[in-house]
């Protein structure tokens, strides 16, 4: 399901408005997954406090959500762009890449509570599209 | 067995109090057509399904968002005991509609991100952690009856 012209502009017409608020979105996106998905707190064990709104989970949720908003302007190749992150990922972190798909879920009911009136049904599909080659393209040097 | 702590007990009582279910049902059944446009296999009889303005103004999708959902109110009602109650629900979908449990969970994204925009800040954390843990169970009753 790769990106058409009008998914990259859909999606870059979207971070235009959001892209002052990503810190936060990040922020959010992240406490919200390790609130709603348990599982994922097995990956920051070592970090004192999990809880939604604590300062690692900010700071980490503003680390990840620049990386994602570098993922809008190398839109057209997230491969190449996404190498060293993947690397990262692969063979460091080793994040089980299904994590990837939970992330971006919550990136995105974080887009819809904070610009619902942005958030259309065709916004959607193009977001959730560009989420789902973003999280193949961290796969990438997996395997 | 599934346990419910009062506070997410209340959690979804709250959130299916603030639901506007004219609004919330056909919204996601919409928005879940829209993204995810293979669920449209199911809806053949559902006239214009063409493009995104088509599906949000087709009046069966949004008569069946309002069915979808009233189902839904039936689990909220029964908590304690949704595989029973969803017993011929999950029977329907997997002998005579066939729909296949994926589709289940797509559609229950889907709702939470439309009751996330109506809700806005009011959706905090905790809520959607047991909004979601409802739909799962939901779902796993919808499941049950497949072989």
């Amino acid at each position: 399901m790769s990106l058409s012209d009008k998914d990259k502009a859909v999606v870059k017409a979207l971070w235009s408005k959001i892209g002052s608020r990503t810190d936060e979105i990040g922020a959010e996106a992240l406490g919200r997954m390790l609130a709603v998905y348990p599982q994922t707190k097995t990956y920051f064990a070592h970090w004192s406090d999990l809880s939604p709104g604590s300062a690692p989970v900010r700071k980490h949720g503003k680390t990840i959500m620049n990386g994602v908003d570098d993922c809008v302007t190398k839109i057209d190749d997230l491969v190449g762009g996404l190498a060293a992150l993947s690397e990262l990922h692969a063979f460091k972190l080793r994040i089980d890449p299904a994590n990837f798909k939970i992330f971006a879920h919550n990136v995105i009911v974080v887009i819809g509570m904070l610009f619902p009136a942005d958030f259309s049904p065709e916004v959607h599909v193009s977001v959730d599209k560009f989420f789902q080659n973003l999280a193949l393209a961290l796969a990438e040097k997996y395997r | 067995m599934v346990v419910w702590t009062e506070q997410e007990r209340a959690f979804i009582q709250e959130i299916f109090g603030k639901l506007n279910y004219e609004e919330a049902g056909p919204k996601a059944l919409s928005r879940v057509l829209i993204v995810y446009p293979w669920t449209q296999r199911y809806f053949g009889n559902f006239g214009n399904l063409y493009n995104a303005e088509a599906i949000i103004n087709n009046p069966m999708v949004a008569a069946h968002g309002k069915v979808v959902l009233r189902g839904l109110e039936r689990a909220m009602k029964n908590m304690d005991d949704i595989k029973n109650t969803y017993k011929e629900l999950s029977v329907l979908h997997s002998e005579k509609l066939r729909v296949d449990p994926d589709n289940f969970k797509l559609l229950a994204d889907c709702l939470t991100i439309v009751i996330a925009a109506s809700m806005r800040n009011s959706f905090t954390p905790e809520k959607q952690a047991a909004w979601q843990k409802f739909l799962a169970v939901v779902v796993s009753a919808l499941c049950r009856q497949y072989y």
